[in-house]
């Protein structure tokens, strides 16, 4: 049987090792290329706003 | 060029939308952790795009504009998830959980394992896991962007984190950082110190 506090201690480790999985999942993602159709589409759309 | 005695403002009267490409491989990064899939996730962002582009008279100056765009984001998932709804609907995950396979078990848990369970999550769980877990931002205001209160995004924090932890079998004393070099014994031995 755990106690209290070891029950909370191990929720706490385990939130953070969460944690940290979750940031390199979320890391990994931001570290693949923007595709360039959403810099063409940021581009079409100004150049519309300009053109009205 | 010589640098200005004081630091200019940075919040000039600058354009939002001349800002949006510093978000976009945030936003990227978010659609890809609700659809877990990388063309469904392009089209994703490619709408968020549009519809905060006519939409910015309704950004409020000044706020976070990562905020408000994670929230466009978001919310066009959910609706266009709405409209094509078919699939069985699980918030919880408990139907997808119950056909995970579990790790191997030696102790150590691979990367793919922790992304095999995190696919598993239903996008509610996965959304929030990222928002107040990955992305950085407070309970607070990821209950701004989910449209609940503070104590949900807690509560669905914590199941999220719950089904992860039951999927892995993740248990007291096990380490699941596959590079253990000492970092994540330390975290262990800081008891509940930092449990907020």
């Amino acid at each position: 049987m755990y106690s209290d506090m070891a029950d909370e201690k191990s929720k706490s480790s385990i939130k953070e090792q969460i944690n940290a999985n979750l940031k390199r999942v979320y890391e990994e993602a931001l570290q693949e290329e923007v595709p360039d159709r959403f810099k063409d589409l940021l581009a079409q759309l100004k150049a519309k706003e300009s053109g009205k | 060029m010589k640098t200005p005695s004081k630091t200019a403002p940075e919040t000039e009267i600058r354009d939002p939308r001349d800002e949006l490409p510093e978000h976009l491989g945030a936003l990227r990064a978010f659609a890809l952790s609700l659809t877990r899939n990388g063309a469904s996730a392009d089209d994703l962002v490619q709408d968020t795009i549009v519809k905060a582009w006519s939409n910015i008279d309704k950004f409020e100056k000044g706020t976070n504009l990562r905020a408000w765009l994670f929230t466009i984001l978001r919310n066009t998932f959910y609706s266009d998830r709405r409209k094509r709804k078919r699939e069985v609907a699980d918030p919880d995950g408990v139907h997808a959980a119950s056909l995970f396979e579990k790790p191997a078990h030696d102790g150590r848990l691979a990367m793919s394992d922790f992304v095999r369970a995190f696919d598993q999550l239903s996008p509610e769980h996965r959304e929030v896991l990222t928002l107040v877990g990955a992305s950085g931002f407070s309970y607070e205001e990821a209950a701004g962007m989910m449209s609940v209160a503070v104590g949900t995004v807690k509560s669905r924090a914590n199941r999220a984190r719950a089904r992860l932890a039951e999927m892995l079998e993740l248990e007291e004393g096990e380490d699941i950082m596959s590079d253990s070099d000492g970092n994540s014994m330390a975290v262990m031995g800081r008891s509940g110190v930092a449990a907020a």
